[in-house]
């Protein structure tokens, strides 16, 4: 059987992942999506933790984590879609001033 | 134990091509892949409502939402200034400060994990809540004022995102919005 380490381990790669596509790519869509891989090897960690201290709690934490991504990608595409329309580009080097 | 292994394998694989893709529309595609394999693990776990809440909500509702800006902008491809097959280590500037900073971050994971493997080895010891009334019990009692946080977030979410998106139509647009 798969025990808490391999849990743990498992979020660790996963969040790596994340974090290196946040730093490396260079397209806003695919840093909005490297930042859910990262929210999510933090879900799997509360309902991995949740489920060795045998508590509910976990997994309603994973419940709130999910709703507030919901409410990030729904902010962060329309940010997305505004920048869009003034640079024509998604390459976050493009968008260097504060204002237009 | 294998099911574990086929599920992690799948997450961790459909992840990095994520990020290997340069297609968007691929991304968002592995990425659905990447959650249903984390979805078995949230079953093997003894947690179906996250496992379901997984496939509802993320890979059927979030990702849809990435499906639809992503034909929206109708701009598939990265427009980069340097090669993509190029080795992200070589490339110019900030780009290796991010490899190498992503890099840090796994070998100190790594580090911190090899220093507790013996302190959470061993089978899980208590049986798990797998039940969706204790959840739904807890979620409206213990935490019922963070429940209805949520949602007045999700509401403001929703105002911010009409009027971030919406096109400027003339005078009556205050300043500012």
């Amino acid at each position: 059987m798969p025990t808490l380490a391999h849990y743990l381990v498992l979020s660790a790669v996963l969040f790596c992942i994340g974090t290196a596509g946040v730093f490396v790519r260079r397209n806003l869509i695919t840093i909005l999506l490297s930042i859910e891989i990262m929210l999510n090897a933090v879900n799997l960690s509360f309902v991995a933790f949740g489920r060795a201290l045998g508590s509910v709690d976990g997994q309603i934490i994973v419940f709130f984590v999910m709703t507030v991504a919901a409410a990030e990608a729904a902010v962060g595409l329309a940010i997305v879609i505004g920048l869009f329309r003034h640079r024509e580009s998604l390459n976050p080097d493009t968008f260097t001033s504060l204002k237009w | 134990m294998t099911l574990f292994y086929v599920f992690a394998a799948v997450a961790v694989l459909a992840s990095m091509l994520v990020i290997a893709q340069r297609n968007p529309i691929y991304s968002v595609l592995l990425l659905i892949a990447s959650f249903g394999a984390l979805s078995g693990l949230y079953v093997l776990l003894d947690a179906p409502f996250v496992a379901v809440t997984q496939i509802i909500v993320y890979a059927g509702a979030i990702m849809v939402l990435f499906l639809f800006v992503v034909m929206l902008l109708n701009a598939p491809h990265e427009d980069t200034e340097f090669d993509e097959h190029v080795h992200p280590l070589r490339r110019p500037g900030a780009m290796r400060l991010g490899a190498v900073l992503a890099a840090a971050l796994i070998a100190e994971l790594a580090w911190a994990l090899s220093r507790t493997g013996a302190a959470t080895g061993g089978d899980f010891q208590v049986a798990g809540v797998s039940s969706v009334r204790a959840i739904g019990r807890s979620l409206f009692t213990t935490y019922a004022f963070p429940f209805e946080v949520t949602s007045v977030l999700i509401l403001v979410a929703m105002v911010g995102a009409v009027v971030l998106a919406r096109r400027d139509s003339g005078p009556s647009v205050p300043p500012g919005a």
